[in-house]
């Protein structure tokens, strides 16, 4: 039994560790300052695209979806993670996850947020974006996405925001360091709480309700993002196995995300106390079991339309595995999937440096998956492209595209950048209550 | 004084001559309502009386704001939709009881490409923008090739119809598929969709865009064509209901095309004007559709190109990867 001095001395370790990197630091500003100029360049970019239409871009009428609508449904599947770590493992029981799961809510939110703006970039006239609403007719997947899209995101924001109340009820009263105009916005954010037994149980309860809606949420988004393509007749979309092929896919994603962010922020913030080997390790298997899952999901997919060779999946699959595509498609299936697989058997490829390698090959892989399943569909239409200009035929993004196309990444950065600064990035109050802390004081 | 008076009738001392007085001043009401109600019904009696002597007759119409109206026949004017507001509801509605029909003789095609050009000249299209494109094709190594005109399909069960979230491109009761480019948010979800190619995008300022500018959207021609929005094979609806055969049909050389009315069972060729029975035409010269498998039901069909009365010429840049 340790006593009560003991603590709260315990305690007071505990907030100060975690809410140290609340303050503002010139480090800080000189990556929030790099990241606002690097989006300021990107949204002039778009400004022109904007001006001059989506030509500046290269797409054009075979290959009508590119950078964007792959990089959308990246994000959508890296937003993902924030379920199947809060909720799915976190319902389990398992209490390893707790120092972890902020960061995975962090991204849900950050990348479940850019999401949406993501498919404005791509709109032909965003200024119609109303239109959804105004005339929306439900027979069309986009607006199944639209609906599913704004749920999730809404969850996550819940999700990441209650048990954040009594955090910032403790920063508001312990964290000396925190400007004089924060204050304020930390005492409103946390709602009046007071630790009071009735306040938490409130709180358990609705995180406990979140916790198994954001399940079929996320389920739904993904899935039906997937639909968007395999509603279609088009060889390479058409498949029945889409929906958990790309929520499987997701996971990869997003655990690699966490693994990446994990990393930067136990070095930055020196949270080596609370997120350590263990955690690499057992996102590390995670990581791969999900991975393995997806491996199977993509043998299906190439293997079964491959033995029947239909005329067009099999000139699809023809371009795909040994024609144009070949490269990029063997580079992530072997170098972003197999490769990774196989080294996450190993326990010391688990270790924090490696399996954070790893997961910056597989985050990088899976945005590529996203583009070989969005792009070379388009070029392999069923009936031949002809009397065309040649950038009709092939699909190169444009510099300007590509720029565009950093935005929402810059964003999400920014997102993160902020969050994790301003709040404790591990669970406070919950850390201090698995280590048998019940009464903490705050003023 | 009011104040004065509920005190009183609190007090119950001087409660009868303060009802009597209400009771007064009630029926005064009464009286007042009454006369005011009589005078209101003979003026409209008057009113009615003289519009009788107007026309002989009046109507009771519903207004937009859902009120019961009654007004002289001679007063009623039919107010004319007219403009754009005019060409939308037109547009949307399409011709009642027709259903449009087109069959391509593949046996004819030469590749003039005039069908082509007189659709981008119509349809202000850039010379790679395409309405309707000839293709070469080839269906096996062994086979013959031939030139196909690859239309919209126009099909009973559209894909992109079905994906597109803001009902801007929609079936008509005549069959045609058409593109309201005032709507179009410019997703390019029906691109995706479309199995046949058939739909393109004003990526760039669309051509003479400063020509076009000013006039009223006809959605029946989709011009102006709009930057930013999806543009597509209308079969012409604009000169369908003008009672004309389309640009492509009228313009080719070789007698192609056969454009018609499935109802009517009768389709007229664009070079020749022969008509003919489309269901002898197709039964004839064995009419089939494209890619029927897929479920879309087109309402484009083709005659195979059998006993072609020309020679083939060299193909054309296909797929950058086949050629």
């Amino acid at each position: 039994m340790i006593g009560m001095d003991e603590r709260d001395k315990m305690f007071e370790k505990i907030v100060s560790d975690l809410t140290r990197h609340i303050r503002i630091n010139t480090g800080f500003l000189v990556w929030i300052g790099f990241l606002t100029v690097s989006l300021i360049v990107c949204l002039y970019a778009y400004s022109l695209q904007l001006k001059h239409g989506l030509g500046v871009t290269g797409l054009r009428d075979y290959v009508s979806w590119g950078l964007y609508i792959a990089t959308f449904v990246f994000f959508v599947a890296t937003s993902l993670i924030g379920m199947l770590i809060s909720a799915v493992i976190g319902l389990i029981g398992m209490k390893w996850v707790t120092p972890i799961t902020r960061i995975a809510e962090t991204i849900a939110v950050a990348f479940a947020a850019v999401a949406g703006l993501v498919i404005i970039m791509d709109m032909g006239r965003p200024e119609r974006l109303a239109y959804v609403f105004l005339y929306g007719r439900f027979q069309s997947p986009i607006l199944w996405d639209v609906t599913v899209v704004i749920t999730y995101f809404v969850l996550s924001l819940l999700l990441l925001f209650l048990p954040m109340i009594g955090d910032m009820a403790v920063i508001r009263s312990k964290v000396s360091t925190l400007p004089k105009w924060l204050k304020p916005v930390y005492k409103i954010l946390s709602l009046n709480w007071t630790n009071a037994p009735e306040q938490n149980r409130i709180i358990a309860r609705c995180i406990r309700i979140l916790l198994i809606l954001i399940i079929p949420a996320a389920l739904a988004i993904h899935t039906v993002t997937s639909w968007l393509f395999a509603m279609t007749v088009r060889p390479g979309w058409d498949s029945t196995i889409f929906g958990p092929y790309f929520v499987t896919g997701a996971f990869v994603a997003g655990s690699a995300a966490v693994i990446i962010v994990m990393f930067i922020l136990q070095k930055n913030y020196k949270l080596h106390d609370y997120i350590y080997d263990l955690h690499f390790n057992n996102m590390g298997k995670v990581l791969a079991l999900v991975s393995l899952v997806y491996l199977y999901f993509n043998i299906n997919e190439f293997i079964v339309p491959g033995y029947k060779m239909k005329e067009g999946e099999a000139y699809h699959l023809h371009q795909l595995l040994a024609g144009k595509d070949a490269f990029l498609f063997w580079f992530v299936q072997i170098g972003c999937l197999v490769i990774p697989i196989l080294l996450m058997l190993f326990r010391r490829f688990r270790k924090p440096v490696p399996i954070t390698v790893i997961s910056v090959a597989v985050f990088f892989g899976a945005w590529l998956k996203r583009y070989i399943i969005v792009v070379p569909t388009q070029e392999h239409p069923f009936l031949p492209i002809q009397h065309v200009p040649h950038n009709f035929m092939v699909y190169t993004p444009t510099l300007t595209e590509i720029l565009i196309t950093l935005a929402p990444f810059t964003m999400v950065l920014i997102i993160i950048t902020l969050i994790s600064k301003f709040f404790p990035v591990i669970p406070l109050c919950e850390t201090a209550r698995e280590r048998d802390i019940e009464n903490l004081k705050i003023e | 004084m009011e104040e004065d008076h509920v005190e009183k009738s609190q007090d119950g001392s001087e409660d009868k001559k303060s009802t009597s007085r209400r009771d007064f001043l009630k029926n005064l009401g009464l009286a007042g309502a009454g006369a005011l109600t009589g005078a209101a019904a003979l003026y409209t009696g008057h009113l009615v009386e003289s519009k009788k002597e107007m026309s002989g007759e009046s109507k009771v119409l519903l207004t937009q704001d859902g009120k019961l109206v009654e007004v002289d026949s001679l007063e009623m004017k039919v107010v004319e939709k007219t403009g754009v507001e005019l060409l939308q509801s037109e547009g949307r509605e399409g011709i009642p009881g027709r259903r449009w029909v087109l069959v391509v003789d593949l046996a004819h095609c030469r590749n003039a490409r005039m069908c082509v050009l007189a659709c981008q000249e119509a349809h202000q299209l850039r010379p790679e923008q395409y309405h309707v494109n000839t293709l070469q094709m080839q269906d096996t190594p062994g086979t013959a090739p031939y030139h196909m005109p690859k239309h919209c399909q126009h099909c009973d069960n559209p894909p992109c119809v079905s994906v597109c979230p803001v009902d801007a491109t929609y079936k008509r009761q005549d069959g045609i598929v058409l593109i309201d480019n005032i709507r179009c948010i410019g997703c390019r979800f029906c691109m995706a969709a479309c199995p046949f190619s058939a739909r393109i995008f004003q990526w760039t300022e669309p051509r003479d865009a400063s020509r076009y500018a000013g006039m009223p959207y006809n959605v029946e021609l989709n011009i102006p064509q709009k930057l930013g929005t999806i543009s597509k094979c209308l079969f012409s609806a604009d000169r369908l209901r003008e009672g004309k055969l389309p640009y492509c049909v009228s313009a080719c050389p070789n007698g192609v095309y056969y454009f018609g009315d499935e109802n009517e069972d009768a389709v007229t060729n664009g070079t020749t004007k022969e008509t003919v029975r489309l269901s002898k035409l197709l039964r004839d010269n064995g009419g089939y559709q494209l890619m029927t498998e897929l479920g879309t039901k087109p309402r484009i069909y083709y005659l195979p190109p059998k006993n072609r009365i020309f020679p083939f010429e060299s193909p054309v840049e296909n797929r950058p990867e086949k050629s």
